[in-house]
């Protein structure tokens, strides 16, 4: 279970010059140990934690740099059931899922038709949905909570689905909206000559035809929907029972003693760090370049 | 065919604009409105007070101490984290450069970018879980390191001693961004012809040279947008404080911030939740990101570097 630490494929072809070999310099020993050591840094704390999480408890503090003297693999079956990290992970499954298929279809739609079809408030409406990227959700909170509350939603996965799909609607119509308008339009008036219908081409042709732009978007929102904090603290109030895991593990973590059981909590940090890196390691170079031009556009 | 269009256009326009003007539009409009009112958020009591919310934030003492913090935040979380973000990237890319050769990476550099990346993959939430452990006076990664080196952890701990808090939280947002900068100027560099290297390392230039006259102009604008980027988590930092210090009281407000403090004077349990102030907050909160948005954008704009 210690994968939180694997470094992905090393096997990296860098073209090394040929010029350069046998000319070694000092120089280069110290921008390697520079970077080396910024390495260190960044997956020592992850090792760590990967680590501790099969120590026995008395273990967890107190010896950081050694190794566990029994490796302890019950730990995270204590914290799957007995810390409830299990249903934690079930409902932010659960959560993510459908918010992530809601926000696809959702922004997809909108985006598709503002960046396709000419219509009165056409650039009106592609501007508020776009403004809200400029509002801190933080000012927004409060109001939210009532709004959900009046909707009886408190404390559910639809609350927390509805929540998440509006909060993420911004930045994926107007990613996809500049996706939509870089297609060509001639496949589609095609089909519309061959008596397609409007919805017929958007599902059975545009749909196929952007796959790339809302795979890059799809990504970009499953880690941030998954990473998640401030809504369902907000909307679920620690309510246990639909508690996701970040907002879950942080209350877990908040209300323990000097008596808890630890290494039971450091096995749910691993469990909840997992599924990230692993889509991660999977699509690493889409997912760098995903958030990059997530970031310069 | 004009009628099935319009159609069309409303079916798929109506559920998505409905959700998001429910849940992001309207509360956002709320919120300036209940600013201008005195209500406790719990309560049927709901008076308007004109101004009197903005006029107590002028003289909340915990205000200012956390707009500090804020201010401080803004400067040092994307000076250091830009610092380090440039240093590596160049490293990584440019800095296998031999004099009058190609432009060239050091080994390994996809090993380390990938690396790099990992913090920032995480929640944030997560992370300040697994700092908040690392950082324990008992036992913890951090003050067993500074122990063998020979360096006194103080005795309450990193985050428990006024002192200390705030910059240990800074290490941990510097930790989980840096990566991410390490990527983005990466890429602006990718997009400079390999060329330009060239023709200055074969004018002789040496890699200090190199960075300070050719690398940092023309990353100009990739410069901006992590300054801008920065500067917003440097505004926000809600989860950070609210799980590593939930209590920031308890170590004289040292690591405060607005959001943190919003968020208890409308939701916490201990106070009386006042969430017409909270509102005030938020507006007050929204205005400096904005202006300091802008700013930003004017200060950062020099003349762009256009590669002919």
């Amino acid at each position: 279970m210690t994968q939180t630490a694997v470094p992905p494929r090393t096997e990296s072809p860098t073209p090394t010059p040929v010029k350069a070999r046998g000319s070694w310099r000092p120089t280069d020993a110290f921008f390697h140990v520079t970077l080396a050591v910024w390495a260190l840094v960044s997956v020592l704390p992850l090792l760590w934690a990967a680590i501790t999480a099969f120590k026995p408890n008395d273990e967890v503090f107190g010896t950081p740099f050694e190794l566990p003297s029994e490796w302890r693999a019950d730990n995270f079956v204590r914290a799957w059931g007995g810390a409830s990290i299990g249903q934690f992970f079930l409902n932010t499954v659960i959560v993510v899922a459908g918010a992530l298929v809601l926000t696809m279809l959702l922004s997809t739609m909108a985006a598709y038709v503002l960046a396709r079809y000419e219509f009165r408030g056409n650039r009106f409406l592609f501007y508020v949905f776009a403004s809200g990227l400029m509002f801190p959700i933080f000012l927004a909170v409060v109001p939210l909570f009532f709004v959900v509350q009046n909707l009886g939603l408190l404390h559910t996965h639809l609350g927390l689905i509805l929540a998440y799909t509006a909060y993420a609607l911004p930045f994926s119509v107007f990613f996809l909206t500049a996706f939509f308008r870089t297609l060509p339009t001639a496949v589609a008036e095609a089909a519309m000559i061959d008596g397609c219908s409007h919805s017929g081409v958007f599902f059975r042709v545009m749909l196929p035809m952007a796959r790339p732009g809302i795979v890059s978007v799809a990504l970009f929102n499953f880690l941030s929907m998954w990473n998640q904090y401030l809504l369902p603290l907000v909307l679920n109030q620690n309510n246990e029972s639909t508690a996701v895991l970040t907002e879950g593990l942080a209350t877990l973590v908040a209300q323990q003693g000097y008596d808890a059981d630890w290494s039971a909590l450091f096995a749910g940090m691993v469990i909840s760090m997992l599924p990230v890196l692993i889509v991660y390691l999977i699509f690493q170079r889409k997912i760098r370049e995903g958030f990059v031009a997530g970031a310069i556009k | 065919m004009r009628h099935g269009k319009y159609r069309f256009i409303v079916s798929f326009l109506a559920v998505p604009l409905g959700l998001y003007i429910l849940f992001v539009v309207s509360p956002n409009v709320q919120a300036v409105i209940y600013s201008f009112t005195d209500w406790s958020g719990y309560s049927d009591q709901i008076n308007f007070i004109g101004f009197d919310n903005y006029a107590r934030l002028l003289s909340d003492d915990t205000f200012w101490i956390a707009l500090r913090n804020n201010a401080v935040l803004l400067v040092v979380l994307p000076l250091v984290t830009i610092a380090l973000g440039l240093l590596f990237a160049y490293l990584i890319n440019i800095g296998g450069t031999r004099r009058g050769a190609v432009a060239t990476g050091l080994r390994g550099s996809k090993f380390y970018s990938a690396v790099f990346f990992f913090p920032y993959l995480l929640s944030v939430a997560i992370i300040a879980i697994l700092w908040r452990q690392a950082y324990n006076p008992r036992g913890g990664i951090v003050p067993e390191t500074m122990s063998a080196l020979g360096i006194d952890p103080p005795a309450d701990g990193l985050l428990g001693s006024p002192q200390t808090a705030l910059w240990a939280v800074i290490g941990v947002a510097v930790w989980h961004a840096v990566g991410f900068y390490v990527v983005l100027f990466t890429a602006g560099l990718a997009a400079i012809p390999r060329d330009v290297f060239e023709a200055a390392a074969l004018d002789g230039a040496n890699r200090f040279t190199m960075f300070f006259r050719i690398t940092l102009p023309l990353l100009w604008d990739n410069v901006q947008v992590a300054f801008v980027y920065l500067g917003i988590i440097a505004l926000d930092f809600f989860a950070i404080v609210n799980i590593m210090t939930p209590h920031p009281e308890a170590i004289a407000n040292s690591t405060e911030v607005v959001a943190h403090y919003l968020y208890t004077r409308a939701f916490s349990g201990d106070i009386n939740p006042q969430y017409g102030y909270a509102s005030a907050i938020g507006v007050a909160l929204f205005f400096l990101t904005l202006t300091l948005a802008a700013l930003m954008f004017r200060v950062t704009r020099r003349e762009k570097v256009e590669l002919g």
